[in-house]
């Protein structure tokens, strides 16, 4: 990655993430392929193995010190700053927007050696309503604005105004839609019926990247996530993401271990990299660390960065926040310290 | 020195070691070297011996030196531990509360015991402190479970006294917990020699011995290299013997003891397949290697080592094998974030690597990940092999290193017979996702373990061992306290109908033959008939061999003759030879469907037998009447015990009921008990009948073939069974009958490959003899050492001894779970 910076002559702000432009991040859509019964079919998943898998990776990984440091900014970095409220105002969504365009206190990265690198969240994750305040928020800075749609979070309104609603957040300004999945054509293995579903969408998106929602704490069984991932990555999911935030069970790292599989078989099969999104209930920096973890060990540093994975959450920068805090002054840190996002 | 920008770059992992300060200034004090332990007090060795230095595998550093045993020192340690048995083996509450605190003082000093683990063996923090601890104080525990329990539900079981063990260096802490915990649950003393390279914490270990409330002298540690391990296996006062190792030392071991009347557990060997099937979770399977072959750097006895994967699916495992590989991190064992450590010498590491490069020669292809190496230690690269033919050296030799052969099959017939195509059994892993498929496999596999869609699970509640050239005897579980006791007053002093007999040349039993022979045909050349006196008008009686459900007439062309209590001939029989046993062991391998019939088939037949011997009640009672020249209301009490016998048979035959262990995994872990195969059984002379049948039908019960010797001096009974057996729908080879010279056909018993274990019931000097020539394949041999038993009793006559014997346990570790 290259880290030169410079300020963006409309705005002021510093264009980068982390060494991206906008223009940059914008990789090309993914394409999906043909519906292949086949592949789902010979799919398998042994759910005792991938717990295993999950239990021991955070016990034969850990980092320390300024690495740790350098991987909770990684996390920052890679994060959807989330509100999904009924009672979202403006004024909720520009403190958000605000805060992802500084996510972490000045003093603290200075204090890291940051350097003049700019740091901002990926994205910022809202309802449709709420995408023009943060279009007008975040104007002049390359942090994402991500629409959640499809009436999200159950996805039961009628086809038709589901893929209007992509349309419109998308012509409002989102750079992102997040999509929710008919859990029904999973449950009842109609794996054409939801090939055929998620293709409208990306349909609809036209060039806005599209994440898919698979609602994983509904699904039933671990065979049937991985086999809804693989659908959703053969209808050319740009992401596939876990989980609404609003099921019961959440991300797990059961659940994304599997995931992160299908992308990488995928990958392998088709050359297509699609990205990963777990959502829901990632709240401690030590959980953040450990996905990442898992994402280097099961697919490879070379996902680590915002085109390829995402952390959905609304709590965890604030925990980052007071970890990094520790790490250079040596006391535990209080959260009343951190701006409120 | 990384700054914050460039790891957010790269993302790489910085160092992460662990803490060691007290390990270190433990060792420190400890400079000039460690003592033994010895009745509960440490004590220089009595001899002035050159200490042995402990070495860092990873970088060569000296951490200590322990002391060099000798005679004088073991003898001192087996009297303590004999002074402490009598008191320590009463009360199960005092052994449960020492044993629970033992458990909860590793936990305690778990980390201390950790890194003190790492430094000494070279595997990595993450096992010692995950793996090797916590699951040594989980042994602990569990068996400070069994302590409390052991006298109510093992009645009829006591301990054995001092009991000798030596463990290796791959898993020091643990394998001394797999030891040292059921020892002394059941109620014995130890002494106990941890491996020269890894004796450290061991002998942390024996420090807190005290303070867990074990008195002096139950738990003695002995350092020392192989010398010190030869003494203990050797040394009178000790009732058993405990190894776990290599084959080749095992073998040592099995011929040194023979003959002692010493316990033996044998934990040696292995090959251990790794099958993986198309519809297996392909990704569950690579990391299931990682845990099988490259975890303690593949020196896990254990360990999968023989990749057997079904070819179509052949190219992406492989391929997934080695991205997986990539990511293998290898280096300091002490950093938290490393995979792999050292191996635990570099004289082993060059094994090793002579190994990769024998397997090349042999046309094998080479691959290893391209991850940076320590510059120094012992440390060696996880390796794959591929093009292995099932000829290579890497195909059937232990390498005990982080070395994967791998080849491929086409039916679930030919991955069967691949992976039973060696001469160990220690553990077999599959993976599929097909219950069927797996169960079924899990029958097959030759292993004393199987795993289903996981690997390398050990648990202190299931059994752990091997069949075949992998050892005898299991650790953990109710299997595993079993090896560790002894039935009580089970053998008296030989019978006065038992022959004396020695071990004799082969030309001292031919003259001896001849001569009874000759004398036979001097004294008494006409009164032959099967009862004694020649009468008129009677036919005579041939009692050939019978072998492959056929009377066949032996390969010599000789006969025997048998005499009465009187002296008088009383008949002729087979004079078996070693071709006879040839084609008896060969018809009994061909049997092998037997092992897969019905419990209730076999159970029916036994019951059919009786059925049919109660038919010819009167004139066995009569034989056996002018054969012992006992009573005839004895007789008959002999001939009803054994058509009471084949009923117990017939009963326990769909009763002896395999157990669910309970290990703290979701996981259902059957120990299930299984036929052993092929047993050779050599009858005594004592109740000539009912021993025979007491021998045979728990054998055949538990759906193992056999080729039986019937008592040397009176065969004729068991030969009467030969008509029941013909038409009690015993299949065709299940049961093979060969008389003769009992140790001479012994010796070709006990040295055939094909048969898997030996039941002796004749001299002390042949049990000594068959334990030696079992040696050669480990056979599993069950021995009387010249003593009898009680055959007209039930308690010692029949019953689960019998049915232990007849069968080994085969544990079955399924994990389940499907919801998320």
């Amino acid at each position: 990655m290259n880290s030169t910076a410079g300020p963006d002559a409309n705005s002021g702000f510093p264009r980068l993430v982390a060494g991206r432009t906008k223009a940059e991040t914008a990789a090309p859509r993914a394409q999906g392929i043909e519906f292949d019964a086949g592949w789902v079919d010979r799919v398998r998943v042994n759910l005792s193995a991938v717990e295993r898998r999950v239990a021991t990776l955070p016990k034969r990984r850990t980092v320390k010190k300024v690495w740790q440091c350098a991987w909770l900014l990684k996390a920052v970095s890679l994060m959807d700053l989330t509100t999904l409220s009924a009672d979202d105002t403006a004024g909720r969504v520009m403190r958000l927007c605000a805060k992802a365009r500084a996510p972490i206190r000045a003093d603290l990265l200075r204090a890291l050696n940051w350097g003049e690198r700019p740091l901002t969240t990926a994205a910022v994750c809202v309802y449709h309503e709420m995408v023009p305040v943060a279009r007008r928020a975040l104007a002049g800075t390359p942090i994402g604005i991500a629409a959640v749609s499809t009436g999200f979070p159950a996805g039961l309104s009628p086809f038709e105004l589901r893929l209007e609603e992509i349309r419109r957040s998308v012509e409002a300004g989102a750079t992102e839609i997040d999509v929710v999945i008919s859990r029904r054509h999973v449950l009842l293995s109609d794996w054409r019926a939801l090939y055929e579903e998620i293709r409208a969408f990306r349909e609809a998106c036209g060039p806005v990247h599209m994440k898919t929602i698979l609602g994983t704490g509904q699904l039933g069984s671990i065979g049937k996530v991985a086999k809804a991932s693989l659908v959703a990555l053969m209808a050319g999911s740009d992401f596939i993401k876990t989980s609404t935030g609003m099921e019961p069970v959440n991300a797990s790292l059961p659940v994304s271990l599997v995931m992160m599989r299908m992308i990488r078989e995928f990958a392998d099969r088709t050359g297509q990299q699609a990205g990963f999104k777990p959502a829901g209930g990632i709240s401690s920096a030590k959980t953040a660390l450990t996905y990442l973890m898992l994402v280097k060990e099961e697919l490879g540093e070379q996902w680590l960065v915002p085109e390829r994975f995402r952390f959905g959450a609304s709590k965890l920068l604030g925990d980052i926040e007071r970890q990094l805090e520790h790490q250079i002054t040596g006391r535990y840190s209080a959260a009343h310290r951190h701006p409120l996002s | 020195m990384s700054s914050v920008p460039e790891i957010f770059d790269t993302l790489s992992y910085g160092p992460a070691p662990e803490e060691a300060g007290a390990v270190r200034a433990w060792l420190a004090a400890h400079a000039g070297g460690f003592p033994l332990f010895i009745g509960g007090q440490w004590r220089p060795s009595c001899r002035e011996t050159p200490p042995i230095p402990c070495v860092n595998p990873a970088n060569g550093e000296v951490l200590s030196s322990i002391t060099q045993s000798c005679a004088e020192d073991l003898d001192a340690a087996v009297q303590s531990a004999a002074a402490a048995f009598p008191s320590w083996s009463k009360s199960g509450y005092e052994r449960a509360r020492a044993l629970y605190a033992l458990g909860r003082l590793i936990q305690k000093h778990s980390r201390f015991f950790a890194v003190l683990e790492t430094l000494d063996n070279g595997k990595p923090i993450r096992e010692t402190r995950d793996l090797d601890i916590p699951l040594a104080a989980r042994h602990f525990t569990y068996h400070a479970g069994w302590a409390q329990l052991v006298a109510r539900e093992l009645p009829d079981h006591e301990p054995l006294g001092v009991v000798g063990q030596i463990i290796p260096w791959n898993f020091p802490l643990l394998m001394l917990a797999w030891k040292v915990a059921p020892a002394l649950a059941a109620g014995n003393c130890v002494v106990l020699k941890p491996a020269e390279d890894t004796s450290l914490t061991a002998l942390f270990f024996a420090s807190l011995c005290a303070d867990a409330g074990i008195p002096p002298g139950v738990v003695n540690i002995l350092t020392g290299d192989g010398r010190v391990g030869e003494l203990i296996v050797g040394h009178p006062g000790i009732a058993k013997i405990a190894f776990t190792g290599s084959t080749e030392v095992g073998r040592i071991i099995r011929k040194s003891t023979a003959g002692t009347g010493k316990s033996l557990t044998l934990e040696l060997g292995g090959k251990s397949p790794f099958v993986v099937f198309e519809d297996a979770d392909l990704d569950a399977a690579v990391e299931g290697l990682v845990d099988a072959i490259w975890f303690n750097q593949g020196q896990v006895c254990c360990a999968g080592s023989r990749l057997i994967v079904e070819e179509s699916v052949m190219g992406p495992l492989v391929s997934r094998i080695k991205t997986r590989l990539q990511h293998i991190r290898i280096g300091d064992p002490l950093d938290k974030a490393i995979d792999m450590g050292a191996l635990i010498t570099p004289t082993h590491r060059s094994r090793v690597h002579g190994f990769v490069e024998q397997a090349q020669a042999q046309g094998a292809t080479v691959w290893q990940p391209q991850i940076p190496l320590p510059p120094q230690g012992a440390f060696y690269p996880p390796t794959l092999l591929t093009d292995v033919s099932t000829a290579n050296i890497v195909w059937r030799e232990e390498i005990f290193g982080p070395v994967l052969a791998a080849t491929s099959f086409r039916t679930l017939h030919e991955a069967v017979e691949l992976a039973n195509n060696t001469q160990y059994g220690l553990a077999a892993t599959l993976y599929t996702e097909n219950i069927n498929r797996a169960l079924e496999l899990a029958v097959k596999l030759k292993a004393g373990v199987v795993w289903i869609n996981t690997t390398n699970q050990l648990d202190a509640a299931c059994g752990f061992g091997g069949i075949r050239e992998s050892g005898f005897g299991r650790e953990g579980g109710l299997e595993g306290m079993l090896d560790y006791l002894r039935e009580r007053d089970a053998w008296s002093a030989p019978g006065a109908d038992a022959t004396p007999s020695g071990a004799q040349t082969a030309a001292a039993r031919l003259e001896r033959s001849g001569k009874m022979l000759a004398d036979s045909l001097a004294a008494d050349a006409p009164a032959v008939e099967a009862g004694g006196e020649r009468r008129p008008g009677l036919i005579d009686r041939t009692f050939k061999n019978f072998i492959g459900g056929k009377q066949t007439r032996p390969d010599g062309g000789l006969s025997r003759p048998v005499h009465d209590a009187r002296g008088r001939l009383a008949g002729w029989v087979s004079r078996g030879n070693r071709k006879d046993i040839r084609d008896a062991v060969e018809a009994a391998f061909r049997a092998e469907k037997w092992c897969d019939a019905t419990a209730h088939l076999r159970s029916q037949i036994l019951f059919y037998m009786g059925e049919n011997l109660a038919v010819r009640r009167e004139e066995l009672a009569a034989r056996l009447g002018r054969l012992t020249g006992r009573k005839a209301a004895q007789s008959r009490a002999e001939v009803d015990l054994a058509i009471e016998r084949l009923f117990s048979y017939g009963g326990w035959a769909d009763k002896y009921d395999g157990l669910i262990h309970t290990p703290p995994v979701r996981n259902i872990a059957l120990a299930v008990p299984e036929p052993i195969g092929v047993i050779g059984v050599i009858c005594p002379d004592e109740a000539p009948l009912l021993s025979f049948v007491s021998l045979l039908a728990p054998v055949i019960a538990m759906g193992n073939r056999c080729v039986i010797v019937p008592s040397e001096r009176m065969p004729l009974p068991a030969m009467d069974l030969c008509q029941v057996l013909e038409i009690s729908d015993v299949p065709s080879g299940v049961v093979n009958i060969v008389t003769g010279e009992r140790e001479e056909l012994t010796e070709t018993l006990a040295q055939h490959d094909q048969v898997d274990c030996v039941w002796y019931f004749g001299s002390k000097e042949g049990s000594a003899q068959v334990e030696t020539w079992s040696a050669a394949t480990i056979k599993r041999t069950w021995v009387n050492h010249g003593r009898a038993r009680d055959w007209m009793s039930v308690r010692h006559g029949e019953g689960r001894t019998f049915l232990r014997q007849a069968t080994q346990i085969k544990n079955v570790w399924l994990p389940y779970g499907d919801f998320t």
